[in-house]
């Protein structure tokens, strides 16, 4: 059976990926191809994660295997991959906490879902968040946080973004254990998403994606 | 002449460890005194309605409400997270203050910061505290790494304790490298070359090590201290503790501070049989771990704080195959021997709630964050007290009117034949005093079974 990379890939089995790579790599396949054809799997890992077939450590694996893939082919690389990027995203973890396992994950597919994410950490000052808004012109803010403590500090951050002018060109999204509507009322956050699908669906509902 | 502990049923060894909670002792092993007949009565009064709701054969004379907070009371009392990890005094000064503020049934104690000065002299890695790595009015933060390698499971398999002694904690502890170089304790045997054993404690690297433990065993000896003179205390005022001490799911241990999130999960997939491994081999060491607490401070309630099995973190399958046979078997482990598992279900568990409710009627007490309360109380809940679920958002931005409401639907649906317990779902920093005041006022007065 010819087992190909897309569902090996979709299907979290690690060794036969990365035969097929290699096979791919020493037939002198262009390594675009095989980078896209990877990509194509992370997105399938994407869909069956958002429709409950997948959980996070599938996520966590598969992104494990993708890493391992592009160590694989980046040497081979001659030309830079073509970015089709749907947007960019600003996110970290506010200041003063730095639990950043869900910001990871949400991260993750926010990325295989093709936006950039230019993710700024954990502890992220508010005026951090500000410059990185301005230098980046990105339309989409997210806030992570666990702690209670969190939910002053995204308020704050959002505060600041709107002293600084920014707030009506950013949309702000919210997420973290304890995270609620009442919290994002509280924070004055646009939406708040319970999992990172959620976070998805806003990202691509605000900028115009299906 | 009375029965012995090995002959007894888990059923008269849990009426054992009960009966010892009901009848403290002060540090000398003497009863405690008691600061008046009246606060040994409301003592009595608030173990029983506890022990009653976890038992479920009668109903407790009201509802019991219990608060567990992180560090709130440094922030209520004026003092800031890194005071209270640096000066018993205040550590028990906020403590004291947010017991005697709002009276719940049980005392969190002050056992929560940890010493400041001992993480120091032992360049504490896994966390960042107030002032190391955190602001001085955060709270402490886990740095979660791969503090076990992927390779290293055999060696954890092997001998738990040797792993944990030359290679785990070296790495949590900068202050501790000289472990790495010590031998094993069980090659320690006769006369015949012994001495070799003892050549590693003549070098400067673990010399220094051992001075480090030193130090931070005095610092720790003096938090102790403090924090079961204010158990003492507040014992005499009438309260009890809330937990006897803590164990955990082994799936949690290898997940929290060994291998990592990342790592865990990794593992599920590229070396399942090993992690299986590896959580059998923990599990009665875990067992251990919970019985001697209670045993030695003669209070049933052992604490589980449950992490990485919650809704999402794995696939159902994954949690039936991974995380819930070594973790029921330390529940059982614990019920065995009289002793009442406490685990916290933090975050979202309603995927898991059936197959939770395979453990002995009337013999663990679950706190509960946010999962369905109805549902869990059909399933569980049938089986098990339940304690928790009043949110952290509602405390930090409610009105006393909406946390009344939030408790009276939780009293009459969730509590309505016995069986549950006010709390708050998730450890917290932040609420509003008036909101704990009335989760406990209204529960005194609503949550009489009449």
């Amino acid at each position: 059976m010819n087992k190909d990379l897309v569902s090996m890939i979709a299907d979290l089995n690690e060794q036969e990926a990365l035969k097929i790579v290699k096979d791919r790599l020493n037939a002198g396949e262009d390594p675009l191809r095989i980078m896209e054809d990877a990509r194509k799997g992370l997105e399938i890992v994407g869909e069956r994660f958002a429709s409950n077939e997948y959980f996070i450590p599938d996520l966590v694996y598969s992104g494990e295997i993708m890493k391992l893939i592009t160590e694989l082919v980046k040497p081979k690389l001659t030309r830079e991959e073509e970015t089709r990027k749907s947007g960019k995203i600003v996110f970290g973890t506010v200041k003063g906490d730095i639990h950043d396992i869900g910001k990871n994950i949400v991260a993750f597919m926010l990325d295989v879902n093709g936006f950039e994410v230019i993710d700024l950490g954990v502890d992220v000052p508010e005026q951090k968040f500000v410059e990185k808004i301005k230098e980046s012109g990105a339309s989409i803010v997210g806030l992570s946080g666990f702690l209670t403590l969190a939910f002053d500090s995204m308020k704050q951050t959002i505060k600041a973004i709107e002293d600084a002018g920014l707030r009506d060109r950013v949309k702000v999204m919210i997420g973290g254990g304890q995270i609620s509507e009442e919290i994002r009322k509280y924070t004055g956050a646009d939406a708040y998403g319970r999992d990172a699908m959620a976070g998805v669906t806003l990202a691509k509902k605000w900028t115009g994606i299906n | 002449m009375e029965k012995q502990w090995v002959d007894m049923s888990p059923e008269e060894k849990q009426e054992e460890m009960f009966n010892q909670w009901l009848s403290p002792r002060d540090p000398e092993g003497n009863d405690l005194k008691f600061q008046s007949p009246g606060t040994q009565k409301d003592y009595i009064e608030r173990v029983t309605i506890i022990k009653d709701a976890i038992q479920m054969k009668k109903l407790p004379a009201r509802v019991p409400v219990i608060i567990s907070p992180s560090f709130f009371p440094c922030y209520y009392a004026g003092i800031t997270p890194q005071e209270a990890m640096y000066d018993y005094d205040k550590l028990n000064m906020a403590f004291r203050k947010f017991l005697l503020d709002f009276q719940p049934d049980t005392n969190i104690g002050s056992i929560g910061p940890g010493p400041g000065r001992a993480f120091e002299i032992l360049d504490y890695k896994l966390y960042s505290w107030p002032g190391h790595g955190v602001s001085p009015d955060s709270p402490y933060q886990c740095n979660e790494g791969e503090y076990m390698m992927a390779d290293e499971y055999d060696a954890l398999i092997e001998d738990p304790s040797n792993f944990f002694i030359t290679t785990y904690l070296p790495r949590v502890f900068g202050a501790l490298e000289g472990l790495k170089m010590l031998p094993a304790a069980t090659g320690i045997l006769e006369i015949f070359g012994v001495a070799t054993n003892f050549i590693p404690f003549g070098l400067p690297p673990v010399q220094a090590t051992f001075k480090a433990l030193m130090e931070a065993g005095s610092e720790a000896l003096k938090w102790i201290g403090a924090v079961s003179a204010l158990g003492n205390e507040t014992m005499a005022l009438g309260f009890p503790g809330t937990f006897g001490g803590f164990t955990k799911a082994p799936f949690d241990v290898l997940g929290d501070t060994l291998r990592g999130t990342r790592g865990i999960m990794l593992d599920m997939y590229r070396q399942p049989d090993k992690l299986l491994e590896a959580m059998d081999r923990l599990t009665p060491i875990m067992i251990k771990m919970g019985v001697n607490a209670a045993r030695m401070n003669r209070h049933p309630l052992i604490f589980m704080p449950l992490h990485k099995g919650a809704d999402g973190f794995m696939s159902d399958e994954q949690f039936k195959k991974f995380y819930w046979p070594t973790f029921r078997e330390v529940m059982i482990g614990l019920i065995n021997e009289g002793v009442i598992p406490f685990p916290a279900a933090e975050g979202y568990w309603n995927s898991r709630l059936e197959v939770l409710r395979d453990i002995p009627g009337g013999k663990t007490l679950w706190m509960i964050d946010q999962s369905d309360m109805l549902k869990a109380k059909e399933t569980l809940g049938t089986v098990a007290c339940l304690a928790g679920n009043v949110p952290s958002d509602l405390l930090k931005l409610g009105t006393p009117e909406q946390v009344k409401d939030y408790i009276k639907n939780l009293i009459d649906t969730v509590g309505k034949d016995g069986g549950y317990i006010v709390c708050n779902g998730a450890f917290f920093d932040e609420a509003k005093p008036e909101n704990l005041r009335v989760m406990v006022d209204f529960t005194r007065e609503y949550g009489i079974y009449k």
